[in-house]
């Protein structure tokens, strides 16, 4: 695209764009290390990532003020509005995502007291999910290829039968032997951050196809049934009244 | 008074348009207020405007957006035959109002002027009292009866313009002396006395401070709901926030035209996406 007329403003969108890429990276190798603090027990690299957090909020409120300067100074417009307002919410989801990581970080440090559990491979399986989509999403943030923002989109699907699987999975256990419910209960926490994730990088998705096309993703996306919480019945004020 | 659009206007149907129109500017299905087909504008041999093609809804305000000579004021002047004045000037294709050709040999452009009025850049009260600046139209039109008719009326347009309650007390004080926010709703208050169908408003605010130009917004906000107002201006965010189409030229061509909003969040065509952006202008 070209440059705008002012040059400053060309700058000022770019070093928005650069700083989103940043909060991308910090928070994609959040999630990866909190990831492998679980698979490893590695409570040095938990540390880190808790650490870590304040880095990601920092760049968040930096962002903010930043889009809050060029609304009000540049009153961008078109697809530079369309811009502006996606750095707002994406560098909200971004944030979102580095509390989670700090979250499963915490777990992995009280997790490491119990014996390990078969299960941790499998919330790892899950969380290389969620770091794979991560991962795409922000190439497509740089990339402006919205096909990789439709194809996170559909997967979210993935990360939610997994969790259900898990969640059925750690209740056999705990129910086995209640020396499990601890370390099962913070598990289960873990991997529901961790489908949360799933949830941040689709919103990411629809806010990056936006951005890029101007129009809506659409609604029609796969949904796992979810067994904890199943379909709510039909409210009784939807039924016509006789 | 015959209105413009009264007379003989079953003496024109729809015109017949050749070819697949390639812009965005035809509303189908709505009965336009003013429909404009395949509109060219030469001055001498220079050719100014080049195929616009745009239906203006009644009951809504218009804006014209695009860079210095892009042909928004040009296209605006051949609404009410403005373009006329100037010897050199050619115009081509069909511009109907209400379903009548403006440019039918047998129409008034006297006529045609008071019903579609027009608003200045520069405030242009005549140097005269406020009360004759709004008088005068409806009494050369003879569309007031007695005295007390042509005070109504000025009394009515100058509440409509919203002025009324700052210059009732001094109606008979040259329109000169008034502020130029207020010179511009005595010239708006001055248009509507002789109940006009469309109001053309040729950057209406750009010479005034940002209260008066809220007044003014203020006002084409009101005027909607009864009239028709095509404005042109420079100021996107004026576009923006008194209009709800929003037609962009460029280069002599009507580029895009389509919801106000949609043209400020998502334009189709670059050329839009790089003005509105400010990449080129």
């Amino acid at each position: 695209m070209t440059e705008h007329t002012v040059r400053a403003f060309t700058e000022e969108l770019e070093a928005l764009g650069a700083d989103l890429t940043r909060m991308g990276g910090y928070s994609e190798q959040a999630l990866s290390d909190a990831v492998t603090a679980i698979a490893r027990r590695d409570a040095g690299l938990a540390r880190t990532v808790i650490d870590g957090d304040k880095k990601i909020d920092e760049l968040q409120r930096e962002i903010e003020r930043k889009i809050m300067r060029l609304l009000a100074l540049r009153q961008p417009l078109g697809r530079d509005l369309r811009q502006t307002v996606a750095a707002l919410k994406l560098a909200g989801d971004l944030e979102r995502i580095g509390d989670l990581a700090k979250n499963i970080a915490k777990r992995a440090l009280t997790i490491q007291e119990f014996d390990p559990i078969a299960l941790t491979r499998s919330v790892e399986r899950m969380g290389k999910i969620a770091v794979t989509q991560l991962k795409q999403i922000l190439d497509t943030f740089a990339s402006h290829e919205v096909a990789g923002a439709v194809s996170v989109w559909m997967q979210d699907e993935e990360l939610d039968e997994h969790y259900n699987s898990l969640f059925r999975e750690l209740l056999t256990y705990m129910m086995e032997d209640p020396r499990m419910i601890g370390p099962g209960a913070h598990l289960l926490f873990v991997a529901k951050n961790i489908e949360r994730i799933g949830d941040h990088c689709t919103n990411m998705a629809e806010v990056i196809y936006f951005l890029e096309t101007g129009e809506d993703i659409g609604t029609d996306r796969p949904k796992a049934v979810d067994p904890v919480m199943p379909p709510l019945p039909p409210s009784p004020n939807q039924e016509p009244s006789s | 008074m015959t209105t413009f659009s009264q007379s003989n206007s079953e003496a024109h149907g729809e015109v017949q348009v050749g070819h697949v129109q390639q812009t965005t500017g035809i509303l189908p299905g709505i009965t336009a207020k003013v429909r404009a087909r395949d509109v060219n504008v030469f001055y001498g041999a220079k050719q100014a405007l080049f195929n616009v093609s745009l239906d203006v809804p009644d009951a809504s305000v218009t804006a014209f957006i695009g860079p210095s000579g892009c042909g928004k004021s040009t296209f605006l002047r051949c609404i009410n035959r403005m373009n006329d004045t100037i010897d050199s000037c050619k115009v081509t294709g069909n511009i109907q109002v209400d379903g009548r050709d403006v440019n039918d040999r047998a129409i008034d452009p006297v006529v045609l002027r008071a019903s579609v009025g027009m608003v200045f850049q520069k405030p242009n009260p005549f140097p005269k009292t406020i009360f004759e600046n709004v008088a005068y139209g409806p009494r050369i039109h003879g569309i007031a009866n007695d005295k007390q008719g042509l005070e109504r009326i000025v009394e009515q347009s100058l509440r409509k313009a919203g002025l009324w309650e700052e210059v009732k007390d001094r109606l008979h004080q040259p329109g000169t002396g008034l502020s130029g926010g207020q010179q511009q709703r005595l010239v708006i208050a001055r248009a509507i006395a002789v109940n006009p169908e469309i109001i053309l408003m040729d950057e209406p605010c750009s010479a005034l401070d940002p209260i008066a130009t809220a007044k003014i917004e203020e006002l084409i906000d009101e005027l909607r709901q009864n009239f028709c107002i095509i404005i042109v201006t420079h100021s996107m965010a004026q576009a923006a926030r008194v209009s709800q189409r929003t037609a962009f030229f460029h280069m002599g061509k009507l580029v895009e035209a389509g919801p106000t909003e949609e043209i400020f969040t998502n334009p189709r065509d670059s050329r839009t996406q790089d003005y509105i952006t400010g990449r080129f202008g």
